[in-house]
């Protein structure tokens, strides 16, 4: 199986997630080994997510916890679960 | 610790939530895209998840259902602000559309430690804000949060099909809005940034 860079795009979300073929992915491979546009398509992907998934990328409001478990409390003082 | 607290242990609500509330001010803030308006998502959330805990039917993930409650609340939130419809894409429409990445010669591996620069939180910020909503989400539940395919679905009330087409979409729309300004030869401060951090 021999892909080109359009399909290498077309699959970078899958094969990041490793959902794609055995088959799919020893031909991403193989294509990646060789074309450095493609690999640098996957490393800035991979590495946007990664930062995406950085607990400092999304900064919480001070004291959002504070607030939210006293407000919280408020209402569980009134009120019994599942009412 | 849901039956515990259906029986009697209400205090224990609080133990509950305490591991997903930081997510649910993340996904709140990702649909409002508005600090103040996502906190009070989060909170609302939390309370009709305690009021509704009996009807949580254990079928679904705990975190899952409460996410599904605070993405119900916060897209009710953005139609009452901007009036608009979300989930209008049928799958027709969502067929549209040209998602190509942009294309470097290289890339230098940017480490997370730049994260303590506010420039780069910033223009992942923005990045994210240009997606439509219905991609923030995706992106949001799946690659901040965490959550599978299959949780996504749950939460966004998205077949996982729709799920993966608009996983697609939004990274490969982060990619194209963040490696030109992130690429190494990029010259002004995210290119300084980036070629700090690989010794350049």
């Amino acid at each position: 199986m021999k892909i080109d860079c359009k399909h290498v795009w077309a699959q970078v979300s899958d094969y990041i997630d490793g959902s794609v073929t055995p088959e799919v992915r020893e031909a991403i491979e193989r294509h990646l080994a060789h074309c450095r546009y493609c690999s640098a398509v996957m490393d800035s992907t991979r590495n946007i997510l990664v930062l995406l998934g950085d607990e400092r990328t999304f900064e919480i409001p001070v004291n959002f916890g504070e607030r939210l478990h006293s407000r919280l409390q408020e209402t569980m003082d009134a009120t019994e679960p599942g009412e | 610790m849901i039956a515990r607290i259906l029986a009697g242990e209400r205090e224990l609500f609080h133990e509950l939530i305490r591991p997903y509330e930081r997510g649910l001010y993340v996904a709140a803030y990702s649909i409002v895209q508005h600090e103040a308006d996502a906190e009070d998502i989060a909170q609302e959330a939390v309370i009709k998840a305690y009021k509704g805990l009996k009807h949580f039917r254990g079928d679904a993930k705990f975190s899952t259902w409460l996410m599904a409650i605070t993405l119900n609340e916060a897209r009710s939130r953005y139609r009452q602000t901007k009036g608009e419809q979300l989930d209008s894409l049928d799958d027709r429409e969502e067929a549209q559309g040209d998602y190509t990445p942009s294309v470097l010669a290289d890339w230098r591996y940017i480490p997370s430690e730049l994260l303590e620069r506010k420039e780069l939180r910033q223009a992942l910020q923005e990045a994210i804000a240009q997606l439509s909503p219905e991609y923030r989400e995706v992106l949001i539940m799946r690659d901040v949060r965490g959550m599978s395919i299959s949780e996504t679905a749950a939460a966004t009330g998205a077949n996982e099909g729709l799920v993966r087409v608009r996983l697609f979409r939004a990274r490969l729309t982060m990619q194209k809005l963040l490696a030109p300004q992130l690429a190494p030869k990029q010259r002004g401060l995210m290119g300084w940034l980036t070629r700090k951090a690989g010794g350049r």
